[in-house]
Parts: structure tokens; C-alpha cells; sequence
């Protein structure tokens, strides 16, 4: 196979986030023998280092007051200074990883693979990926040419975290060698999210609707239903594009995180991005006219309707009780 | 301030439930609906925005086959000033490379100040906006969810991250940006509007046109190749309840009841 594995670190205020074992994880299903070793970049690094260096090989860190926030285009150019050629780079697809990594393949001249949520083997220097299409609504193997190396943003939460430790790796300081980083976009600010009316991150149960909402007009079947169930609604994206409902209200990766009892979601298809913001194991209820939805895989208990007929029926039963 | 918008055309998923076709080569096509892919119609529509506050021109750039020119004429009716597709046999089976290195030869055929995409289409992988910047040697911003014009050397841009949180920068033009939906409120086109430019000439460019050649695009020069569809084995799933519309609400208000779910 082509050079090393290396896996991008993502943290926040000195702690990494669960991407770092996920990571360990992904690269020993690429090659069950590879040497691993971690990115760490950022300023002020040290203690994240300490916290992944027994799962990692070697920990490559990049200490600099110039990242203090983690601008992906000066990363990027730190990263070309460092990294071997044919080495295989594993990001997070999050935020983060979609800023950097269709560049960074560019500059390395190296394959790019997005969001892969499985790895089916090495043959010599073809790498079988897994993905999806269609917002999760079809799967697909991917065959990627590694022999100059690769970039592959792996989608959080789709490997199991290696709790083994079994690295013991040493720290090597590369600061030195990253070079110029300075970029045309510079970090300003970040303006945090605005706070609603209600907090869905506090409720134990959540009557979530999706685009199956079909209208503005029909959001009321939602509220009268959770009026009757002693609910919140809460949404998923189209419905914040739409206008329809405040962002404090939608649940997701770019919304909110939420961990409720029970989650009754209507009309909702089910993106990873939507299930990224749904912890806690809650009890997951899923409302779909369309029996093939992706949310019907995670629910634990489905119904195949048009929540717009369903909906009413329910809110009526439970009214009557 | 010349702009330049990168769309595709996609099936609709509003419109269509995707599925994997019989033998596992392509979703089902019969009968699909296809429209332009929805995080480029926000792109053009801030396009058309930026343009009405500051002046300068549109333009709508696609590869597709022919049929995509459908979407590049509905983006022209919206307002956009020109519309260029990008097509020839030789582009068929593009990785996300090729795609990039193809709009790369057309933006170099013109001068534009701003360049911008959809965040992602119908593969999901968001990754053509940040190659055409690192081939262009330009700043990239992706998950732009809002432009604030500053003077002609630059813009600030807001990126969606995680959490709701909006992440501001500022960003030297020229530069690449990947939009996210919600960004604006895209307008409607009417038949009307279809109709005015039903008959604009819509150049359209092949792989001699645009100076590249043919094995470094297309399948011949993907690194990343999709082999098949499938659904995958997963695990039960959820439990269905089935019976009559009154019967599956007496069965859900019991297991409601039971986890907690009523009060």
C-alpha cells in the first residue's frame, strides 16, 4: 500500500473530540497493520496531545499563536509543508473537514473521498470505500486510486471509538517546518446562536417535523399534537431554510444537540447531518409515507403515513383520553 | 462585480424517492423529476442579490449532458445575465476533480471576482467548490450562510458551523465560495419568466474548447470511481405497526405511555 496513515485531531478548549478514537478505529480497518499517527494543530496543544498520544503511533503537532482559532486555509498550508506525499489523511467530514480537505487533495496532489462511513479493503492500491447518496437514501461502493496518496473525510460516528490505547506513541514537534500560513481569509469572530423562545436541548419529548410538513399553514397539526402531548416542536433543516420555524429549533449537526425521552419524527427522512443532533438513546418514533425513508433504519418504532392525515388522528386520540 | 455560480442539475428528492435499480449499476430513473440542485439555486440567488446591490453581471455555468441546459436556462430566468454548459462525451464519469478541473478552465476563460457553488449536491460530498479554489490558487470559504460586501478587495462571510453557530471571516476577492441553504429566500420562477429566455443561446463548450484533455478528465482520469449501488444490510430496523389508521394510534399511545412520551 502508499505511505502512512494520519489522522486529522479535531478538539475544542484542550479536549479532542470523539472523531480521535473513531479515527483509530477507520484507520485499522483501511490496513489492520498501519502505523497511525495523529495531527494535532492548533496553539497551545500539549494537553491534547497527552490525551491521544497512547492511541496513536506518533503525535505530529503544529503548536502556533497564529491558530489559535482553526482557520482550514492556513491549516491547509501548514499541512502541505508536512505531510509525505503518499501518505492517507483521515478528517472528520465535519465543518471543518469539508473546509479543508477538497483543497488540501488538490495541493497533495492525492485522491479525495467524502464522507465515508465504511472501508471494504485494500487491494494493492485500490481502496474500497462505502458512502451514501441521496441524503443517506442509497449506499454506494467507491473504488479510490491511493497510489499517490489520498485524503478521506470520514463521517463522525459511523466507526466505533478504539478505546485500546495500544500505541504508546511519542509527541514530534513539526511546528518548525510548517512555513508561511498566512491566507486570503482571515478569522474574525464566531456569533453564537441565537436563543429562542423555547430550549428543545431541555425537553424529554420533541414532536419533530420535516419537509413531510409540506406547507407553512400545516405547521399547526405539529403544535396542536404536541399541545395535546405535553411536547415541544422541534424540526429538521428544510423547515429553518423555509423560514418556517426559528434555528433554535431545529435539531442537527448545525442546530441544536438534543437528548429527549421520546422523539416522534414526522415527515422527517432521517440526513445523518439531522441524526447527528440526536443523543441520549431516546425512544425514537418514525411517522413516513415513504416506507424506504432512512429514519425507518434508526427508529424504533415506525408508522407508514402521510403525517399530514396521521398527525390529526393521533392529536384527536390522545385529546380524548 | 462579476460573478460566476456553478449549478447542476439533480434529482429532485422533494419530488422523487430514490432508489437503487434492479441490477445495482444507477438509481432508478424512470420517471425521476430533476430540477437544479437546491444549495445552487441559494447560490444563485445571492448572486443576483450582490449583483442588484453593486452592479455587474451573472453568469451560470453547468456540466452536464444536454439536458442540463434546462437548469441553466431556469437560473437565467431567475436572472442570471449568461449562462455557459460544459459538455462532451469525453467529461462522462468525472470524480469530483474533473468536475473541478473542467469549471476551472471555464472560469479561466473569463474574469470573475467572485465564484460561487452549492455547499454540496445529490453524492453528498461537498468537495468541488475547495478543489476549484486550491487549483485556482483563491481563497475558499465552504457552509457560507452569509456575504456582507466590504469594498472590491473584499467581502466578509459568515460559515455555518456546528451548533447554529456562525463563524465570520473576511475573505480577499477573488475568492470561492460554497453556499448553504437558507442563506436567502431563493425567488420564484414563473412560467413567464421561463419563457423570456426560452430562446437565449447558451454556449456550449467541449473538451477542445476548453483546452483540457480528454484522459484528464472523465472515467480516464478519475482517481475515485463509483462502482455500484445498494441498500445495505442493517440491523431489524424499525418495528412497523400495521392495521388500520385507528389501531396503530391505540398501539402508539400505549407505547407512548409506556416510554414516557405522554404527560
Amino acid at each position: 500500500m502508499a505511505g502512512q496513515i494520519f489522522a486529522y485531531i479535531r478538539f475544542k478548549d484542550g479536549v479532542p473530540d470523539d472523531s480521535a478514537l473513531e479515527l483509530v478505529a477507520a484507520a485499522k480497518k483501511i490496513a489492520a497493520d498501519a502505523s497511525v499517527s495523529a495531527l494535532v494543530v492548533g496553539s497551545g496543544v500539549d494537553a491534547v496531545c497527552n490525551e491521544v498520544v497512547s492511541s496513536y503511533q506518533e503525535v505530529w503537532k503544529i503548536d502556533s499563536d497564529a491558530l489559535a482559532y482553526p482557520n482550514a486555509e492556513m491549516i491547509r498550508k501548514a499541512l502541505i509543508n508536512i505531510l509525505p506525499k503518499d501518505c492517507i489523511l483521515l478528517v472528520p467530514h465535519d465543518t471543518f473537514g469539508m473546509d479543508l480537505s477538497p483543497g488540501l487533495s488538490i495541493k497533495m496532489d492525492s485522491a479525495f473521498v467524502a464522507d465515508a462511513v465504511d472501508f471494504e479493503g485494500l487491494e494493492g492500491d485500490t481502496l474500497k470505500v462505502i458512502r451514501q447518496e441521496y441524503g443517506g437514501a442509497v449506499t454506494t461502493h467507491v473504488n479510490c486510486d491511493i497510489s499517490a496518496g489520498a485524503v478521506i473525510n470520514v463521517r463522525p460516528g459511523s466507526f466505533p471509538a478504539d478505546e485500546s490505547k495500544a500505541a504508546g506513541g511519542a509527541v514530534v514537534d513539526k511546528s518548525g517546518e510548517a512555513g508561511d500560513m498566512a491566507a486570503g481569509r482571515r478569522y474574525l469572530e464566531t456569533v453564537a446562536a441565537e436563543v429562542g423562545d423555547v430550549d428543545i436541548t431541555k425537553e424529554d419529548v420533541l414532536v419533530s417535523i420535516g419537509r413531510g410538513i409540506e406547507d407553512e399553514d400545516n405547521i399547526e397539526i405539529a403544535d396542536d399534537l404536541a399541545e395535546a402531548m405535553g411536547a415541544v416542536v422541534s424540526c429538521s433543516r428544510p423547515i429553518v431554510d423555509a423560514k418556517w420555524l426559528e434555528k433554535s429549533r431545529q435539531v442537527g449537526t448545525s442546530g441544536q444537540t438534543v437528548k429527549p425521552k421520546v422523539y416522534l419524527a414526522c415527515g422527517i427522512s432521517g440526513s445523518f447531518q439531522h441524526l447527528g443532533g440526536l443523543k441520549g438513546n431516546p425512544f425514537v418514533v418514525a411517522i413516513n409515507k415513504n416506507p424506504k425513508a432512512p429514519i425507518f433504519q434508526i427508529a424504533d418504532v415506525g408508522i407508514e403515513a402521510d403525517i399530514l392525515d396521521f398527525l390529526p388522528e393521533l392529536t384527536d386520540a390522545i385529546s380524548e383520553q | 462585480m462579476e460573478i460566476l455560480v456553478c449549478v447542476k442539475r439533480v434529482p429532485d428528492t422533494a419530488e422523487n424517492e430514490i432508489e437503487v435499480n434492479s441490477d445495482g449499476t444507477d438509481i432508478e430513473r424512470d420517471d425521476l423529476v430533476y430540477s437544479v440542485n437546491e444549495w445552487d439555486n441559494y447560490a444563485v440567488e445571492e448572486a443576483i442579490q450582490i449583483k442588484d446591490n453593486v452592479g455587474g453581471s451573472v453568469t451560470v455555468v453547468s456540466v452536464g449532458d444536454e439536458e442540463s441546459e434546462e437548469v441553466v436556462r431556469r437560473e437565467m430566468a431567475m436572472g442570471a445575465d449568461n449562462g455557459i454548459l460544459l459538455s462532451d462525451d469525453a467529461f462522462e464519469g468525472s470524480d469530483g476533480k474533473g468536475v473541478a478541473s473542467l469549471l476551472k478552465a471555464a472560469v479561466e476563460k473569463g474574469k470573475y471576482d467572485l465564484i460561487l457553488t452549492g455547499a454540496q449536491a445529490d453524492d453528498g460530498a461537498a468537495q468541488v467548490g475547495g478543489m476549484l479554489a486550491a487549483m485556482l490558487d483563491l481563497p475558499y470559504a465552504s457552509l457560507v450562510n452569509k456575504i456582507e460586501m466590504i469594498d472590491d478587495q473584499k467581502i466578509k462571510v459568515g460559515r455555518e458551523i456546528e451548533g447554529g453557530n456562525q463563524e465570520m471571516n473576511e475573505i480577499d476577492l477573488p475568492c470561492v465560495l460554497s453556499i448553504q441553504t437558507g442563506i436567502n429566500e431563493p425567488r420564484y420562477v414563473g412560467i413567464r419568466g421561463i419563457r423570456k429566455v426560452a430562446s437565449v443561446e447558451i454556449p456550449v463548450h467541449g473538451a477542445g474548447d476548453l483546452g483540457v484533455t480528454a484522459d484528464s478528465v472523465g472515467d480516464a482520469g478519475a482517481k475515485v470511481k463509483r462502482l455500484d449501488y445498494f441498500m445495505p444490510e442493517l440491523g431489524e430496523g424499525a418495528e412497523m405497526l400495521e392495521g388500520s389508521t385507528e389501531e396503530i394510534v391505540e398501539k402508539l399511545i400505549e407505547l407512548l405511555k409506556a416510554k414516557g412520551g405522554l404527560k
